[in-house]
């Protein structure tokens, strides 16, 4: 076991982790952050990810070891100061951007990171920026929907509904 | 104006905040105190004699605290099929036991036989290394036409491979044979729906635990219908009694039909529980999902359809042979049966309808209803014929679907595959449909895409389904051995909120905001004060769960009957406050008064009337305010719809991007718009995932070859359009009181035909005489076709 | 997965040393490495994570020659943009969360015979750097998943010739969005350069074929009497080996003209 410490959330943390232990696993179960899921083993479907140091990273694809001394944020740590929803978040709850909720901590860390890359990003670029990210229940439309709104776009003229 | 609130209103998902911020909390979340973990050792091989399973190694290793193989589970029973289904010849299906741990033979890879429980994951997994299995590889059975005429049988006492033959409708079958040799035309199509994966993004999870000083055991697992998985494993598998069995279906992430079903897991890490007194957990991971969570479709069929000079149908005639795995799941004789055949008239007035279905036993996983169950595959059976025999006849594929449709004056109408619709108008939503998509703009998008050297397609459809399943007379009379009512209860609290206790389970489909929509809008209160509760056996009155674009148009009516009851009551201690006859009360705006008189006291003060019923008439009313109905219903629902498709054609690669797709539907009267329009929207991927990129590959020796999503694809964001859908048409169902059919599968049922013919539009307009390509619809397959088509 | 250890060094150096150790294995990224662990199909004794070494990471170009340090993301050298079509190249790997943590030296040792570097630097004749060694990346790759690196051998850094004109197009299989089939297509100062990935049972390989009528008619219509032979092409579920041949044409035709 090796002592690993990092930020999460704002929050200094720390914890024993085997060499094999995955920040997904340090997350959810050291640090009991169930929101960051675990949808598949290969790296593909997104639930998982987070921030490492201002970068959207797959958690169940980086070992906690690997990220001793970085500052991680999660989805529990989205929401405004106040506990309300950030931007992105309600623009999801808006859009109807989720619906049985499993991808969307995935989905909701991916779009950040995506905005902040690029704050005005065309529908395609939404949908290429996405493609790390699976959601079986939404056929998209609605998440890329929550995101042009998030980034202070007109959706209606986008929608063909 | 659109509504902001009740029925009708766009209301957003209060469930989306804890979706949100990452405080759901679905199974694998759960950590209950002194957990343990459990690992299956699953097949490798499709087919094998087990021929001893040395435990010792495993049972020694760190951590390891049991090892259980089927020698446990031989005295305890098997996991059932909900449906009996006779053969035409009489005989009723061969039904094998589907133990909870592979005993004598494991049937397809991932069939468990054997599990470990450790202190934690890898432990148990190092230890299910050490298993030592002997098990002698026999040939698998995995081409369903092998298996009818070969020599292995994935069950040694059914030598033919074969669950059952069954007709339908038997007593038309010869009339049907004779419309078909006498037609002026008859278009044939062989045709394969794929098999595919359901994939719900949380992997299925099951937590087991026991108190040993009530005998109580706790259940959560992953299912969209917790009290028929206690049901199941009360009556059928472990003998637990019910009242000792909560079984809770906390946060679920997508079930698509893959999480009705009870599977040996749940068994498993139950008896576990018990046995070492502490709680057993198990995970899949995501392979484990696609060995063994139940498939969908597999279907190989032959329709045939006769017309006559005019156009009319006369006949349609198929020949089916559905793929069922290894194991009777427990709705896996319904759905290739009386969730398919029925449908099999479609939106038509045609006279004849045969239906022929072989069931059949292979060495792959079980095969189950997946989002649309058996209606997906009939419509994909009429629709792509249809579109064939238009084609032959040099006629507009819309205009021959209108010549054939049930017209408006005709409901309700009896098809001929023995349902009666209720009501629909297929031509208005055709024209809607023509409207929204801009069929008249196609000619001129498709002069743009041959300008960029691509080749552009149309494609229609027109789909009915039965849902809102089911009468219980009527599926008791088919073979159904279940009920398929629901059930609610409305619980008034002293304080004027509202708990409402419902069978459905909401796993994605925003029942904890729709139905106190429908509770508000009666009430005329506020629906912020009305709590949904669901997934608890021990909380809920009953429920038959959440499946078949049921849980409004049944478990909603529910919900809508102990609603009636809370108001009969009201007006009764509201008559009693006022001093008024009860049938002089009246509720509006959530106050009750007395006609024609200013006298009227609010629910609330009713309801504490309720509770402290200081000068109450105890004689005429009980205290409390709570009332609970289970709605069994008259008929199926039958929403209907009309769909569209363009895609472009990469002649030099064959690949295909669909470019637009536009959905009109009926779904009766709608109570949450946005939510309707987002269960459409997921239909529609998951249907175009079905047409163009999903597919589930066996090989010759049952290896699942699409194992991952390294290899089986799961549509992209990129890889879809923006949906154009519509359900301003709708024709309210007459039998429910809400007037509602049901939107959960209509998307995956209505795309995939609509999607493949324009494919082949596509290609003919190229000059390709392409008449059918089969799903997938791949670059690959695309380009081959082109090439032989040469 | 089994357990192992995790090493951190701060040098190239120590790298090396670690690497000394049995079953030591190289981790850059991770990301195919994790999930291979994941599944139980390794058991090294230790990881070496090479992400923490500062002379790893980076892009220097100097004068024609692209300098790319081991350890560097791919989102990096998409970033980067010296190289037009290796960044645009690098901008298409796996998913946006995969590419902040692959790295190239950890796709180059790999060598997936479907991934998109190794076309890249086949074509572009790159040379691979290691702690001991530099190898021409015509005698780097050795068939699927094979390659000239000795066991502990770690690579530092791959040097990209920066070609006149290059692009590459990927054909992607749907589910995994590696190349069904990739070509990368490199015109030098000495001829031109066809490296296809996805395709071939041996892996990476050039078409030398088409680098012979390119190097002559630099456009898509100098290969058009050429044909690719579908023998030793991958046939799997996603297509069979005529139709990857035929891809590797009409992949080749669109990168020339998108280099042109």
């Amino acid at each position: 076991m090796t002592k690993v410490t990092m930020t999460v959330n704002g929050k200094a943390v720390s914890g024993d982790v085997e060499g094999r232990t995955l920040l997904s696993s340090f997350l959810r179960e050291d640090q009991g952050l169930t929101g960051t899921h675990i949808g598949c083993d290969t790296s593909q479907c997104g639930a998982c990810v987070v921030h490492v140091d201002g970068q959207a990273v797959k958690s169940c694809t980086m070992l906690a070891a690997e990220a001793d001394g970085a500052t991680v944020d999660t989805i529990e740590g989205q929401a405004n100061a106040d506990g309300s929803l950030n931007v992105i978040q309600q623009a999801f709850q808006d859009h109807h951007g989720l619906q049985c909720g499993f991808c969307t901590p995935g989905m909701v860390m991916s779009a950040a990171a995506l905005l902040k890359e690029n704050p005005k990003p065309s529908e395609a670029e939404v949908r290429e920026y996405l493609e790390g990210n699976i959601c079986r229940c939404t056929g998209y439309h609605n998440i890329v929907k929550a995101i042009m709104a998030a980034s202070g776009q007109d959706v209606p003229a986008l929608a063909a509904e | 104006m659109p509504k902001d609130t009740g029925i009708g209103a766009a209301t957003v998902r209060r469930e989306d905040v804890r979706f949100l911020t990452g405080t759901g909390e679905y199974t694998d979340d759960i950590q209950l105190a002194k957990q343990t973990y459990a690992v299956f050792a699953r097949s490798t091989v499709a087919h094998g004699t087990i021929k001893s399973i040395d435990t010792s190694a495993a049972s020694a290793m760190p951590g390891v605290l049991a090892v259980f193989t089927g020698e446990d589970f031989v005295e305890v029973g098997g996991n059932p099929a909900g449906w009996l289904i006779n053969s035409r010849d009489g005989e009723p299906m061969k039904e094998p036991k589907r133990p909870v741990l592979a005993h004598g033979k494991v049937r397809h890879v991932g069939d468990a036989y054997a599990a470990v429980i450790a202190e934690t994951v890898e432990q148990a997994r190092d230890a299910v290394e050490a298993i030592e299995a002997d098990i002698d590889e026999l040939p698998a059975v995995v081409d369903m036409n092998d298996a009818l005429s070969g020599s292995n049988f994935v069950h040694n006492e059914i030598e033919t491979n074969q669950c059952f033959d069954w007709g339908w409708i038997e007593d038309n079958r010869e009339a049907t044979d004779n419309a078909i040799k006498n037609a002026h035309h008859v278009t044939t199509l062989e045709l394969v729906n794929n098999r595919l994966v359901p994939n719900a993004m949380e992997p299925r999870a099951s937590i087991g635990s026991y108190k040993a000083s009530t005998g109580e055991y706790t259940l959560h697992t992953t299912s969209q219908n917790p009290h028929l998985t206690r049901l199941l494993i009360s009556a059928f598998v472990l003998g637990i009694p019910e009242n000792m069995l909560t079984v809770i279906a906390p946060d679920v992430g997508g079930g698509f039909g893959s999480k009705i079903y009870h599977y040996g897991e749940e068994a498993l890490v139950l008896a576990a529980a018990k046995k070492l007194g502490r709680p057993v957990k198990w995970t899949a991971d995501r392979t484990e999902s696609f060995l063994t969570d139940a498939h969908g479709r597999d279907h190989v069929t032959k329709i045939e359809l006769a017309l006559d000079a005019d156009g009319k149908f006369l006949a349609f005639r198929t020949d089916t042979k559905a793929n069922v795995g290894a194991y009777l799941s427990n709705f896996s004789t319904a759905t290739p049966t009386f969730l398919h055949g029925t449908l099999m008239a479609g939106n038509y007035t045609v006279p004849l309808v045969y239906v022929n279905v072989k069931a059949v036993f292979t060495n792959t996983a079980p095969v189950d209803a997946y989002r649309g169950a058996g209606r997906p595959e009939a419509t994909y059976s009429i629709e792509r014929v249809i579109d064939k025999a238009a084609r032959e006849l040099s006629m507009d594929p819309i205009e021959l679907r209108r010549k054939n449709f049930v017209k408006p004056d005709q409901y309700p109408f009896a098809s001929a595959a023995g349902l009666e619709y209720d009501s629909g108008n297929y031509d208005a939503l055709m024209d809607k449909m023509e409207e929204v998509a801009d069929v008249a703009g196609f000619e001129t998008r498709r002069k743009a895409s041959e300008a960029k050297g691509l080749l552009r397609g149309f494609g229609v459809n027109a789909y009915i389904e039965a849902c809102g399943i089911a009468p219980s007379n009527l599926v008791g009379v088919l073979g159904s051995r279940v009920g398929l009512y629901d059930a609610a209860t409305v619980r008034v609290n002293a304080t004027g909120n509202l708990s409402v206790m419902v069978g459905a389970h909401s796993h994605g489909q925003g029942h904890e905001t729709a139905f106190p929509q429908v509770v508000a809008e009666m009430l005329g209160i506020d629906p912020g004060v009305i709590d949904i509760v669901h997934g608890d056996t021990s909380k809920i009155p009953f429920g038959m769960g959440t499946y078949g674009s049921r849980s409004l148009a049944v478990c909603g009516s529910a919900v809508v009957r102990a609603t009636e009851k809370i108001i009969n009551k009201a007006k009764k201690i509201a008559g009693h406050m006022l001093e008024a006859s009860e049938h002089d009360i009246t509720l509006s705006d959530g106050v009750f008064s007395v006609s024609g008189t200013d006298k009227s006291v609010t629910f609330g003060e009713v309801a504490l009337k309720a509770y402290i019923p200081h000068e109450y008439p105890l004689e005429d009313i009980e205290p409390g305010l709570e009332e609970t109905a289970f709605y069994d219903p008259a008929n199926f629902t039958y929403p209907s719809g009309a769909y569209a498709c363009e895609v472009e054609v990469d002649p030099e690669t064959g690949k295909v991007r669909v470019d637009r797709m536009t959905a009109v539907d009926d779904f009766g009267n709608i109570i949450n718009p946005m939510i309707v329009t987002g269960q459409v929207h997921g239909g529609l991927a998951q249907g175009i995932g079905q047409a163009l990129v999903e597919n589930t590959t066996y090989d010759e020796n049952g290896q699942l070859l699409s194992a991952s999503y390294m290899d089986y694809t799961m549509p992209r964001a990129d890889d879809m359009p923006m949906f154009a859908v519509d359900h301003n048409q709708g024709t309210p169902c007459t039998h429910n009181p809400l007037g509602v059919k049901g939107c959960g599968e209509a998307g995956a049922i209505g795309s995939p035909p609509t999607v493949v013919n324009a494919v082949i539009d596509a290609l003919q307009s190229g000059g390709k005489n392409v008449t059918h390509i089969d799903m997938p619809v791949s670059p690959a397959r695309v380009w081959d076709a082109m090439q032989n088509a040469e | 997965m089994y357990d192992f250890d995790v090493e951190k060094p701060g040098t190239i150096a120590e790298a090396a040393t670690a690497m000394g150790v049995e079953d030591a294995q190289a981790l850059g990224g991770g990301q195919t490495l994790i999930p291979t662990l994941k599944q139980r199909l390794a058991s090294p004794s230790k990881l070496v994570s090479l992400s923490s070494v500062a002379e790893m990471q980076g892009i220097t170009k100097e004068g024609d020659t692209l300098r790319i340090g081991g350890a560097t993301t791919h989102a990096a050298v998409a970033a980067d943009g010296s190289y037009p079509a290796l960044s645009a190249l690098a901008s298409n790997i796996g998913d946006p969360a995969v590419r902040n943590r692959g790295t190239i030296a950890g796709s180059l040792a790999n060598n997936d015979p479907a991934a998109c570097y190794p076309a890249a630097a086949l074509a572009s004749g790159a040379t691979i750097i290691t702690n001991t060694r530099e190898i021409a990346a015509d005698d780097y790759f050795q068939g699927m998943f094979d390659t000239a690196l000795d066991e502990g051998e770690i690579i530092t850094a791959v040097k990209f010739p920066i070609p006149q004109a290059a692009n590459y197009q990927k054909f992607v299989q749907p589910a995994s969005r590696f190349a069904l089939v990739g070509v990368f297509v490199a015109k030098l100062a000495d001829g031109v350069r066809v490296a296809v990935t996805g395709a071939s049972n041996e892996g990476v390989f050039r078409w030398t074929e088409a680098e012979g009528a390119l190097s002559t008619d630099f456009s898509a219509s100098a290969l058009d009497g050429l044909s690719v032979s579908p023998d030793n092409m991958i046939t799997d579920l996603h297509g069979s080996a005529t139709y990857r041949a035929h891809l590797v044409k009409v992949m080749t035709g669109r990168a020339v003209t998108a280099a042109s």
